[in-house]
C-alpha cells in the first residue's frame, strides 16, 4: 500500500493471521483426524482470515481488535458484512485452543467446583452440553461460557457464526457444531462426535486459564471480610 | 373434532408440497414416509457420489422423517390437552424436520441420471420463461451457484416460480425452511441443498464445485412439469 509519501512518512499496515493450532494436526487422533483438522483449520479457517483481510482493505473497521470488530460488527442482530469472516475467525480460533490432545475427563479444582455449583455435577453438566449440541438445529456452535449478569457459568447454543462476546458473555469453550467439523469423520453421527469431544479432547487446562482470565471481569463469589 | 381437522389439514399441505402421501394412522395423525429414489444410488456420478447420496437419503432423510413423525405425535397430545405453550414449543422441530422431508422429496425429484435426461436444459415454456426473466439460461445457473455459494451456514437455493406475479425467481432459505416461508405463492421448481452434508464428503470445502457438477444431473423435465401445471 502507498504511504504518504509527500509528509515522508510510512504507512503500517497489518492484517489478520492464520495462528496454528497448539499441538500437530494429527494430535487430536483417532477423535478428530489428521485429514478433518488439515481441511477445518487449512482451509475453511483460512478462507475466513482471507476473506475477512480482503474485506478490511476497505472497511471502516480496519485496525479493530478482532472482538472489537465482532461486538460492532454484529450490530444488534443485524450484522455487518464483516461480521461473519471476524466472528468465524475468531470461533475457530478459540475452538483449536479449546482442546487438548488425549484431555478431557473431568475438571479439577475451583473450575470443578464451579460447574458443580452452577450445574449439580459434572455429569449434569455433561449431559446438558451433549444434548444441548443436539437439539441445535442447523449450523452454530456450542459453549461454555460465563454469563456475566447472572454470574454463572451455562451452556448455550449459537447459530451460524454468532458469538456470545456479541450477546456480552465471556466465553470460556466451545465445539464447533459445524457439519464441516464432523462429516469426514463421523458422517452424521454428531452424537458421538460431542460426546468424544467432552471426553477426551476439551482441554480443561485451557478452561482454567480462562476462567481465571474471566473473574477479572465477573465477581463470582462473596468477598471474606474479616470483622475486627 | 380438532384431531380430524389436524389430520386432513396435514395431508392437503403434504399433497400440495409434493411430499411423500401420508398414510393414516389409527389414531387419525398422519405419519410420513421415506420416499424412494426413482434411480441407484451411484446413478449420479461423478457429479455426486453414491456414497453421498446413500448417507442423504437413508440417514438424513430418513431421521428428518422419523424426528417428524415424532413431533406430530407429541403435537396431537398437545393439541388434544389443549396445552398452548407445549404447542408454540414444538413449532420449531415440526418447521425443522417437517421442512426437511419437504424439501428432501423435492430435491429427489430435482435429480435425474445422465442416462434418463439429467442434465438435459429446459425447453419450451419454463425455457422462454428463464430467456425472459433472466436473460438466458447461463445467466440463471450464474445466479443460481452465486447465491449458493455466498449462503452462510446451512440452507436451500431454489429455482421458484412466483405464482402471483407469473415470474421466476431465485431465493434462498435457511436450515430446512420449505420455500414457501420466502413467500406464499412461490411454486418451488428446483432445490439445491447446501448444506454440507449434501456435498463434503466429495467436494469439501468446495462449494462451488459442487454447484457446478450438479447441473449435469438437473431434471429440468420435472421443474418443466410443475411449471406448465402451475401455469395452466
Amino acid at each position: 500500500m502507498q504511504g504518504c509519501r509527500s509528509r515522508r512518512c510510512s504507512k503500517v499496515v497489518s492484517y489478520y493471521g492464520l495462528i496454528t493450532p497448539p499441538y500437530k494436526l494429527d494430535a487430536l487422533e483417532p477423535y478428530m483426524s489428521k485429514r478433518t483438522v488439515e481441511l477445518h483449520w487449512g482451509k475453511h479457517h483460512q478462507n475466513y482470515v482471507d476473506g475477512l483481510n480482503k474485506q478490511l482493505a476497505t472497511s471502516m473497521f480496519y485496525g479493530y481488535t478482532l472482538e472489537e470488530l465482532i461486538k460492532e460488527g454484529y450490530n444488534n442482530g443485524n450484522p455487518l458484512p464483516e461480521y461473519n469472516n471476524a466472528a468465524q475467525v475468531w470461533n475457530h480460533h478459540f475452538f483449536w485452543e479449546s482442546m487438548q490432545p488425549e484431555s478431557g475427563g473431568s475438571p479439577e479444582g475451583g473450575v470443578l467446583q464451579q460447574i458443580e455449583k452452577d450445574f449439580g455435577s459434572f455429569t449434569n453438566f455433561r449431559e446438558e452440553f451433549i444434548c444441548s449440541a443436539l437439539s441445535l438445529l442447523g449450523s452454530g456452535w456450542v459453549w461454555l461460557v460465563l454469563k456475566r449478569e447472572e454470574r454463572k457459568l451455562s451452556v448455550v447454543c449459537t447459530r451460524n457464526a454468532i458469538s456470545p462476546l456479541a450477546l456480552g458473555d465471556i466465553p470460556i469453550m466451545n465445539l464447533d457444531l459445524w457439519e464441516h467439523a464432523y462429516y469426514l469423520d463421523y458422517k452424521d453421527d454428531r452424537r458421538m462426535y460431542v460426546t468424544n469431544f467432552i471426553d477426551h479432547l476439551v482441554s480443561w487446562h485451557t478452561v482454567t486459564l480462562r476462567m481465571m482470565r474471566g473473574e477479572a471481569f465477573v465477581n463470582l463469589g462473596e468477598p471474606n471480610i474479616p470483622v475486627a | 373434532m380438532a384431531l380430524r381437522t389436524l389430520a386432513s389439514r396435514k395431508a392437503l399441505v403434504a399433497a400440495a408440497l409434493g411430499g411423500a402421501r401420508p398414510l393414516p394412522a389409527a389414531r387419525g395423525v398422519a405419519t410420513f414416509a421415506l420416499p424412494d429414489l426413482t434411480y441407484d444410488y451411484g446413478a449420479l456420478e461423478p457429479a455426486i457420489s453414491g456414497e453421498i447420496m446413500q448417507l442423504h437419503h437413508q440417514k438424513h432423510h430418513a431421521a428428518y422423517v422419523a424426528n417428524y413423525n415424532k413431533a406430530l405425535e407429541k403435537l396431537d397430545a398437545a393439541v388434544a390437552k389443549g396445552d398452548a405453550s407445549a404447542v408454540v414449543q414444538l413449532q420449531s422441530v415440526i418447521k425443522f424436520n417437517g421442512g426437511g422431508h419437504v424439501n428432501h422429496s423435492i430435491f429427489w425429484k430435482n435429480l435425474k441420471p445422465v442416462s434418463e435426461g439429467g442434465g438435459e436444459p429446459p425447453h419450451e415454456k419454463l425455457g422462454w420463461a428463464i430467456d425472459e426473466d433472466f436473460g438466458s439460461f447461463e445467466a440463471l445457473v450464474k445466479k443460481v451457484n452465486a447465491e449458493g455459494a455466498a449462503l452462510q451456514g446451512s440452507g436451500w437455493v431454489w429455482l421458484a416460480l412466483d405464482k402471483e406475479a407469473k415470474k421466476l425467481r431465485v431465493e434462498t432459505t435457511a436450515n430446512q425452511d420449505p420455500l414457501v416461508t420466502k413467500g406464499i405463492n412461490l411454486v418451488p421448481l428446483l432445490g439445491i441443498d447446501v448444506w454440507e452434508h449434501a456435498y463434503y464428503l466429495q467436494y469439501k470445502n468446495v462449494r462451488p464445485d459442487y454447484l457446478s457438477n450438479i447441473w449435469k444431473v438437473m431434471n429440468w423435465k420435472y421443474a418443466g412439469e410443475v411449471y406448465e401445471n402451475a401455469t395452466a
